[in-house]
């Protein structure tokens, strides 16, 4: 091969050996700073695979000297990012949930704290938007069952539904009427047409005037006479447009035979008492927020 | 010559040495680093009263806020359009000096070619000129040469420190950042900007000079690529010159001499250590050094300037054949540069006349999708906005939000509640900011199925204005 070096005779550079439609390359020394910045690269790279995790190995990398790796970096970044909400947080534990409205920078930085928390904890029920579906209620609109009112949906949050083994928790029942026979089939029929009435949805008739009566004596005593609901109980209104496991006939008629028990787990158990107070403000501010506490008794008839 | 064993990979830098040189162009060379070094370290204290909601810094690149200042025009992150301008005029502008008058930029504007200069006239003031920097570069190292080498890079350095200094002033008001410079209370970034740029710029001016031009720079080679015949370059008329001699020897000859007495003098000036009677070359910057010292040569041995010269390769070989030397001023309007400037001039006052036009209030609606919209207890229908109103202007303004296009619609935002809810919002807007709403939108009768209508919005202070966007109303 040494035989094969040519010279340029002009520049005294050997000639490289390819030749493009006649034109040849020098083989040009290159810069000593070039070169020495190309061993300088080299040896980072060599410390830095030394240094971090490096080398693929059967089911893990290299660990490196430094310790340093991607799991740690997060944990460090979000223990720093937890200090930095230190203070936000403390504020919103000592901040009574009716009084943070008044304190909008407070509110603002809870909601954005609640959707977060939403986002891992609410939205397999509730729909990742907040509508819920059928059995799951719909948090955007102005229909509560427990009140929408910020302590109410905080109780809610907190302490859940029909949750067993806690003493706490919302707590109510409705009987299956159909099924257990307190009422006979054609009773149920009328009971259903009546509601069928008052929620707009069909002409009185025959059916729904029989249904009135039978509507007085079993269901009043919950839903109030004009079937307008009562939240300490957590009785759903039925005179208005929203139906939570469907306002058709079929779906009446199946709530009223088996009736519904729908639960909702607590929430004081598994996260802490600032996150269900950010839940509870971000629900609270997806529209259906009622500003002032809806008061105790049953609505009027 | 070497023609046996294997040739080193190393090339060692050969000691570029500078001579002073006076001239045309040489001066000219000074009043173009007089005027950009002047804009590169005065512009920062440049003041322009924009009242008190905005900083009253005339050029101010705001990053932590996210705006551009200058002078009377604010850029709003949105408006990034005009930096696309600004970059597109810079191409084109580009390519418009390259085909008028070839490397000017590397030769008298480029930032590298600039503080080397300044960097060599340092060398020059404490190492002496070329002779001596060539004696002392050549000496053993004892103390006089250490204390000068300790002075010219003690000098080096501070200029360095002025230059990465000036540069974070464009990115703060300039009298309180360099308070907090000084204090040690300035960001870490700070620190940082000035480290590495007054590094770079002392070891890139002061020992890597042509070395960046030839082996780093991505632009001689662009620019090399888009010289053509008729473009202004640095050229050698080898006719008149050839064949070279000393002075004694063209007296004594001069049917066999040319008028180039091979002085060397083009070469002793030139800043990368060119030999430009070897034709273009991609070390060449096109500085014309060489041509004032040729000039100055020619003088004295009483011959016609312009030996060497700026001269377009067609020129050239039309002055071989015995034409007359065109004026230079003929040699910039050609077509290729007329079409070029149109297109630069175009692309500038089509931003001027964005720039005269554009509104400093805006509104965005983002409507919420998830869920679309929401059945009401009474039946009603609700969807919800997310609006973002922009006050583009340093004050304060109270704004209106209101729909058209759809009839008895009612709104409220989520810091009221339903029975607040009316058919247009008010709200203040601060001084140069982004107010963003969240508003529930009602329909309170059944209208059509899709309706498509408008947000407007309106600043309802004295110089009022406005802005609308179009949004749906979505229903079952």
């Amino acid at each position: 091969m040494a035989d094969d070096k040519r010279i340029d005779a002009a520049t005294g550079t050997e000639i490289k050996h390819h030749e493009w439609d006649g034109i040849q390359e020098l083989d040009t020394p290159l810069p000593r700073w070039w070169l020495w910045t190309f061993y300088a690269t080299i040896l980072f790279a060599i410390g830095y695979m030394v240094a971090y995790p490096a080398w693929p190995m059967i089911d893990r990398a290299t660990g490196g000297l430094l310790g340093w790796s991607s799991r740690g970096a997060l944990d460090k970044e979000l223990a720093a990012r937890e200090q930095q909400m230190a203070p936000i947080r403390q504020a919103i534990a000592d901040t009574s949930v009716t009084v943070l409205p008044h304190r909008p920078q407070l509110m603002q930085a809870a909601i954005e704290g609640g959707r977060a928390a939403f986002r891992v904890h609410c939205v397999q029920c509730h729909g990742s938007g907040a509508a819920g579906s059928k059995g799951y209620p719909n948090l955007n609109d102005d229909d509560w069952l427990w009140g929408g009112d910020l302590a109410a949906i905080e109780k809610t949050i907190a302490d859940g539904v029909r949750n067993p083994d806690h003493q706490a928790t919302r707590q109510s029942l409705m009987p299956a009427f159909g099924k257990d026979q307190l009422l006979t089939a054609a009773q149920v029929d009328d009971v259903v047409a009546h509601v069928r009435a008052i929620s707009g949805q069909d002409r009185a008739n025959a059916a729904s005037r029989r249904g009135a009566k039978l509507f007085a004596d079993n269901c009043a005593v919950c839903h109030g006479p004009k079937g307008a609901g009562d939240r300490t109980v957590g009785a759903p209104n039925l005179a208005d447009a929203i139906w939570l496991y469907g306002g058709d006939t079929d779906s009446i008629h199946d709530t009223v035979w088996n009736s519904r028990h729908g639960v909702m787990p607590r929430w004081d158990d598994k996260l802490d008492k600032v996150t269900v107070r950010m839940l509870a403000a971000y629900v609270h501010s997806l529209g259906g927020g009622e500003t002032r506490p809806e008061t105790l008794t049953k609505p009027g008839g | 010559m070497l023609m046996t064993g294997s040739p080193s990979l190393y090339e060692k830098r050969k000691g570029v040495y500078p001579k002073a040189v006076d001239g045309f162009y040489r001066r000219l060379k000074w009043a173009v680093m007089v005027v950009t070094l002047a804009i590169y370290w005065g512009t920062p204290w440049l003041r322009w009263d924009r009242g008190p909601y905005a900083p009253d810094q005339a050029v101010l690149v705001d990053l932590a806020n996210r705006r551009f200042y200058m002078f009377s025009i604010e850029i709003w992150p949105h408006e990034f359009y005009y930096v696309a301008g600004l970059l597109i005029m810079a191409g084109v502008g580009l390519f418009l000096v390259t085909s008028a008058v070839g490397r000017a930029w590397c030769g008298y504007a480029c930032p590298q070619t600039v503080w080397t200069d300044l960097y060599q006239h340092v060398e020059r003031f404490i190492d002496g000129d070329r002779n001596a920097q060539v004696r002392l570069a050549n000496a053993p190292w004892s103390l006089p040469k250490i204390v000068r080498r300790l002075a010219k890079w003690a000098v080096w350095l501070v200029i360095a420190f002025l230059t990465g200094g000036a540069w974070i002033f464009y990115f703060a008001d300039a009298s309180t950042l360099q308070q907090q410079f000084w204090t040690g209370t300035a960001a870490p970034v700070a620190y940082g900007a000035v480290a590495v740029l007054t590094a770079t710029t002392f070891i890139l001016g002061g020992f890597m000079r042509e070395q960046v031009c030839i082996y780093m720079c991505p632009w001689p080679r662009i620019q090399t690529a888009m010289l053509d015949e008729k473009s202004l370059v640095v050229t050698y008329k080898h006719w008149r010159g050839e064949k070279r001699g000393s002075l004694k020897k063209a007296q004594a000859a001069p049917d066999i001499y040319g008028d180039c007495i091979d002085c060397n003098q083009c070469v002793a000036v030139c800043p990368t250590g060119v030999d430009i009677r070897e034709g273009p070359q991609i070390g060449c910057i096109t500085c014309a050094l060489c041509v004032d010292a040729c000039d100055a040569v020619m003088a004295q041995i009483g011959k016609p300037r312009g030996l060497i010269d700026y001269c377009t390769e067609d020129d050239a070989l039309a002055e071989q054949k015995g034409g007359a030397p065109r004026a230079v001023l003929n040699t910039l309007l050609r077509l290729r540069t007329l079409a070029y400037f149109a297109l630069w001039i175009g692309v500038g006052a089509a931003m001027l006349f964005a720039l005269g036009v554009r509104t400093r209030l805006d509104i965005s609606v983002q409507q919420d999708r998830n869920p679309i919209f929401v059945r009401l207890s009474d039946g009603t229908i609700r969807n919800a906005y997310t609006i973002k109103l922009r006050n583009m202007e340093a004050r304060p303004r109270r704004m209106q939000v209101s729909v058209t296009g759809l009839a008895n619609a009612k709104m409220w935002t989520d810091a009221g509640s339903r029975e607040q809810a009316s058919s247009a919002l008010t709200t203040m807007v601060a001084a140069d900011s982004v107010e963003k709403l969240r508003v529930f939108l009602l329909l309170p009768s059944a209208g059509p199925v899709r309706e498509d209508f408008a947000f407007t919005v309106r600043a309802t202070d004295r110089e009022g204005g406005g802005d609308s966007e179009p949004a749906r109303f979505e229903r079952p």
